[in-house]
């Protein structure tokens, strides 16, 4: 029974990579439930806003390279991030004030906010892939990792290994300050409360005096900075490609379903059972369950409960359970 | 001069009138109370004196001002407070941010009002930090009007308070309305139970089919045979 | 007195654009816009009448043409024997297998229900149960499927019957599909409707990339038989040398156009037969009764109209048609890639086909299924055009004018999604609006 040794395995291969991937997919989420709950709509463009983030910290980034200036053991994508949070702000507001706004003022049906977001989806796409192309970028740099295998396996003398990507602890750090800050903002400024009192009852909080306007400002803002940063962090920890960023929009979605549309909590909580429920139900036993069971049931074929390949369609498996079970999710967000 | 006045209110939501030349007033600390049948137009008079949809004949005045043109945001700026029938709190939101975002036209310290508040309803202060969805109806009741209460209104209107409310209930609310009158804020209220709503008025109106049937105070209107008759079971 | 015409006239400018197309780049090239327009005019007529009819949002248009285009596959691709002998039997009982456990499963949800937290447990239980024995049933087959010459077949293979015949089959696979996949989703409100078939046509495509036996997976299949001759066979044949001859084009040309052509021709047959029933419904006491379900469900719901069957005809009507178009595709393409089902152009794309030809009108589906894939295909050249013009000022090897050379073919993406959202919002009845009647 060779506890220390498979933890370690779980440890390596599910708990830090679901820490990492849930993170992101928390803060992918947090933005889409934000403007779910008080635009009232399920927007399409996330993704793509997520990568215009990316791109934007890409370019400066390179810049930034190029320049030599560096962050030393950190990523310099980080001093890149402000740019980049500032530049998707105002791409998310330009967008408002020309397409969402006067489908506001004419009361628009639901639906057509969604095929209008597929418009807008389709034009930030474009907008990203004609500024910086469709391959791959590599924009990371500083240290590589935070702990190496090696290092793990020579501090405490086991086996396996455990390695932490400097990414990856900057990608929870990160999310772990964001999120704290996003909470502090809903929950103990006046602007946040006017913004969860709207979404919360709107003909109420506009005969409170509470400015419509303003609080769809606010939204987009936070919305368009959380997208940002999350496509930031999730190009930095993989790699940038313009692609992938159509490919998440199906597991926030899901996280944001499965957490609860409209809760901050929710969304979050969701990020990271979608993460882990990949990590978990696509992981493969076999070495754990060799470290754990005596020498003669040690199972010969991987223990896999799904193959690898069905990682992702696992969260739209999770995601269509949810939609036809309980939907309004883990934390009771709204439905109809 | 009356404090708040509907004047000859004539209107409606589209193209058909409800109200026809209708008129309902509530003076300082007094309390109005606008009875009768179903679809009489009680509720439409109060929103049109809120401001909620536009009249096509009379005028509202307030503090001798000629108020009619604005919008119920400026009307509650100017002194105004409106507790809706339905949707009168914010579900998610504990019943101390309810009251603050009742007070979110004031930039000053409302601490002092929303001491006020939880001395006039002290269930609201043991259960601050409940969300207000959580409540019972006649507790839910109490956040909707405590939160009007927050912008220290001049007038307060409710829309059927006690729609749904046990007779406990609706006794207790009434005895809290009376409190707030005698601070000297103006009530003006609309109400189904007409017996129990007269009772306490000073001043009732009798609507029926958009128009004044019968104008008096409330215990003449009690008293009355015909009121009697048509409205409070004889 | 316009609005007879309009309908004649965008369609004769859609024709006046393919002709031009074809005098300045090649016919070769405006007939294969052409053969791509047709089908996909018929995904957008199927789209259409989802949405145009029933206010149905469907992002799942992907799954159903995949589905069509392994429908091709199995009708029309030869059996492969030896991997029948070899695991044919397991697979077979793996299949009754997961049927079984989803009946099983199914009548647990609904014995129990209102039993809370239980009710859950043992439906996931059972679900459990069936996957672990179909996989200990299933997964030896599988293997010994998968190993039968790998690089060549390595699956089941198809049924070998001709192939128009599996155009039929495409319709009526997607029409299955759609059943189950309406059935449990069409209570769902717009968003989360669009949601979830999406998330459903993705799981859809995942399984065909990975389940090896069933289509070899992202191997790939090539060789699909084809109704039409092949350009090979033709060019050896007489009458085209001396047409080939008679207008002084090479002889690969003109066997090339006279594939597509018929293509084409049959395409065409195929659009019109679907025009003429798509009209036919609309017109129909039927078609009426879906328009007034859609203007106003909660009255429908009121007078006793059963809106969920009929939301679920529709979809199952709509999503057939994709299913042929799907095998229709698979078709001309010679070859079934799973990994070339992508949501942006399978489904988004659709939509603003749908939206900018006019939604709840059946020319218009066709009109928007031309326009925009016309735009899609050719903006990539144009693009380029335009870029080239505008830089022309600029030093040739200066960075920034490769960059923009480099992604001009990026353009379209953006230009279709301006376009989408001018058409949304000045003219959201599209470019052949909705008849009133």
């Amino acid at each position: 029974m060779d506890i220390l040794n498979a933890l370690t395995v779980i440890g390596n291969f599910v708990l830090i990579p679901g820490l990492a991937y849930g993170s992101q997919l928390a803060l992918g989420a947090l933005g889409v439930t934000l403007v779910y709950s008080v635009l009232r709509f399920s927007n399409f463009a996330h993704g793509e806003m997520m990568s215009f983030g990316a791109m934007l910290s890409v370019l400066v980034t390179f810049w930034l390279q190029s320049a030599g200036i560096g962050l030393g053991l950190l990523p310099p994508a980080l001093i890149a991030l402000p740019v980049s949070i500032l530049g998707t702000i105002l791409l998310c507001l330009l967008i408002d004030r020309l397409v969402y706004r006067y489908y506001r003022q004419t009361r628009a049906p639901n639906v057509t906010y969604l095929i209008v977001s597929i418009g807008v989806m389709f034009t930030i796409g474009g907008l990203v892939r004609f500024i910086i192309g469709p391959s791959d970028r590599i924009f990371t740099d500083g240290s590589r990792f935070i702990i190496k295998a090696r290092s793990f396996k020579e501090m405490t003398g086991l086996n396996e290994g455990l390695a932490i990507k400097m990414t990856q602890g900057v990608t929870l750090a990160t999310a772990i300050v964001i999120v704290i800050a996003v909470f502090w903002f809903l929950n103990k400024t006046r602007t946040g409360k006017s913004m969860r009192a709207y979404s919360d009852n709107e003909d109420l909080a506009l005969l409170s005096g509470i400015n419509p306007e303003r609080v769809v400002m606010i939204t987009w803002v936070i919305a368009a900075a959380l997208a940002a940063i999350a496509g930031t962090l999730y190009g930095l920890d993989k790699s940038f490609k313009p692609f992938t960023f159509l490919q998440l929009l199906l597991p926030i979605f899901a996280a944001a379903i499965v957490g609860g549309v409209g809760s901050p909590v929710g969304a979050i909580a969701g990020g990271f059972v979608i993460a882990f429920s990949e990590l978990f139900i696509t992981f493969a036993y076999k070495k754990v369950l060799t470290y754990l069971l005596p020498e003669s049931l040690a199972p010969e074929s991987l223990m896999q409960l799904l193959s690898t390949e069905y990682k992702i369609a696992l969260s739209f498996i999770i995601l269509v359970i949810v939609l036809l079970i309980r939907p309004t999710g883990l934390f009771s967000g709204k439905t109809l | 001069m009356s404090f708040l006045i509907g004047e000859n209110m004539t209107g409606g939501y589209g193209s058909v009138d409800i109200l026809h030349s209708c008129t309902v007033g509530v003076e300082r600390g007094e309390i109005a109370v606008v009875v009768g049948p179903n679809g009489a137009g009680k509720s439409t008079a109060m929103k049109a004196m809120f401001g909620m949809l536009a009249l096509r004949g009379g005028r509202v005045i307030m503090k001798g001002e000629d108020i009619t043109a604005l919008k119920p945001q400026e009307r509650v700026l100017r002194g105004m407070g409106f507790v809706p029938q339905t949707q009168n709190v914010f579900p998610s939101m504990t019943v101390e941010e309810n009251l603050e975002m009742g007070a979110f036209i004031r930039r000053d310290d409302v601490a002092e009002t929303m001491g006020q508040v939880f001395d006039l309803f002290p269930i609201l202060k043991d259960k601050r930090h409940q969300p207000a969805g959580e409540l019972s109806g006649g507790q839910r009741q109490q956040v909707a009007v405590g939160r009007a209460l927050m912008t220290r209104p001049d007038v307060l209107m409710l829309d059927e308070p006690t729609a749904g409310v046990s007779p406990i209930v609706m006794d207790e609310l009434f005895d809290r309305i009376i409190e707030i009158a005698r601070t000297g804020i103006a009530i003006l209220m609309v109400e189904q139970n007409a017996k129990q709503a007269l009772a306490i008025a000073d001043k009732g109106y009798v609507l029926v089919q958009g128009e004044n049937r019968y104008t008096d105070t409330g215990e003449a209107l009690l008293e009355n045979p015909d009121v009697r008759r048509a409205f409070l079971g004889g | 007195m316009m609005e007879q015409y309009r309908t004649p006239l965008m369609f004769a400018m859609m024709a006046a654009l393919l002709a031009i197309v074809g005098i300045f780049q090649s016919w070769n090239v405006a007939l294969t816009i052409v053969n791509l327009c047709l089908i996909s005019s018929i995904m957008t007529l199927g789209v259409n009448i989802q949405w145009g009819y029933a206010g149905l949002v469907n992002f799942g248009m992907m799954g159903f043409t995949a589905l069509g285009g392994l429908a091709a596959v199995l009708i029309a691709m030869p059996p492969v024997p030896e991997a029948w002998a070899a695991g044919g039997s397991g697979v077979m009982a793996g299949l009754v297998i997961i049927i079984a456990t989803a009946i099983v499963s199914l009548l647990i949800w609904k014995q129990l229900k209102g039993r809370g937290a239980k009710r859950y447990w043992l439906t996931a239980l059972s679900i459990v149960i069936g996957v672990v024995i179909m996989r200990l049933v299933a997964d030896p087959s599988i293997a010994a499927i998968e190993s039968v010459e790998s690089a060549r077949t390595g699956y089941l293979g198809g049924f070998g019957l001709p192939v128009t015949l599996s155009w039929i089959a495409g319709g009526f696979v997607a029409a299955g599909a759609a059943f189950v996949i309406g059935r449990i989703s069409l209570g769902l409100r717009s968003d989360y409707l669009a949601i979830a078939t999406l998330g459903i046509s993705e799981i859809v495509i995942y399984v065909l990339k990975n389940e090896d036996w069933l289509a070899r997976g992202v191997k790939n299949i090539n060789g699909l038989p084809r109704p039409v001759p092949y350009e090979i066979e033709l060019q050896a044949s007489q009458w085209v040398v001396q047409l080939a001859d008679m207008l002084g084009a090479s002889v690969v040309d003109v066997s090339t156009i006279t594939v597509k052509l018929s293509y084409a021709g049959l395409f065409t047959i195929v659009l019109l037969i679907f025009l003429w029933l798509s009209e036919v419904a609309l017109r129909s006491p039927w078609g009426r009764m879906m328009r007034a379900i859609r203007d106003n469900e909660v009255a429908a719901n009121a007078m006793g109209k059963h809106v969920t069957a009929r939301h679920l005809q529709v979809f199952i009507l709509g999503s057939a048609m994709v299913g042929v178009a799907g095998a229709m595709l698979t078709t001309l393409d010679g070859q079934f890639t799973p990994a070339s089902y992508q949501p942006l152009r399978f489904t988004f794309l659709i939509w603003v086909m749908v939206i900018v030809g006019g939604s709840g009108n059946n020319f218009g589906s066709v009109l928007g299924g031309f326009i925009v894939w016309f735009f899609w295909i050719e903006s990539e050249p144009l693009g380029l055009w335009f870029i080239s013009t505008i830089t022309a000022g600029l030093a040739d090897g200066s960075a920034l004018k490769t960059q923009l050379v480099e992604n001009a073919a990026h353009m379209r993406l953006m230009t279709m999604g301006i376009i989408l959202l001018v058409m949304l919002r000045f003219a959201p009845q599209g470019l052949l609006p909705e008849q009133k009647r």
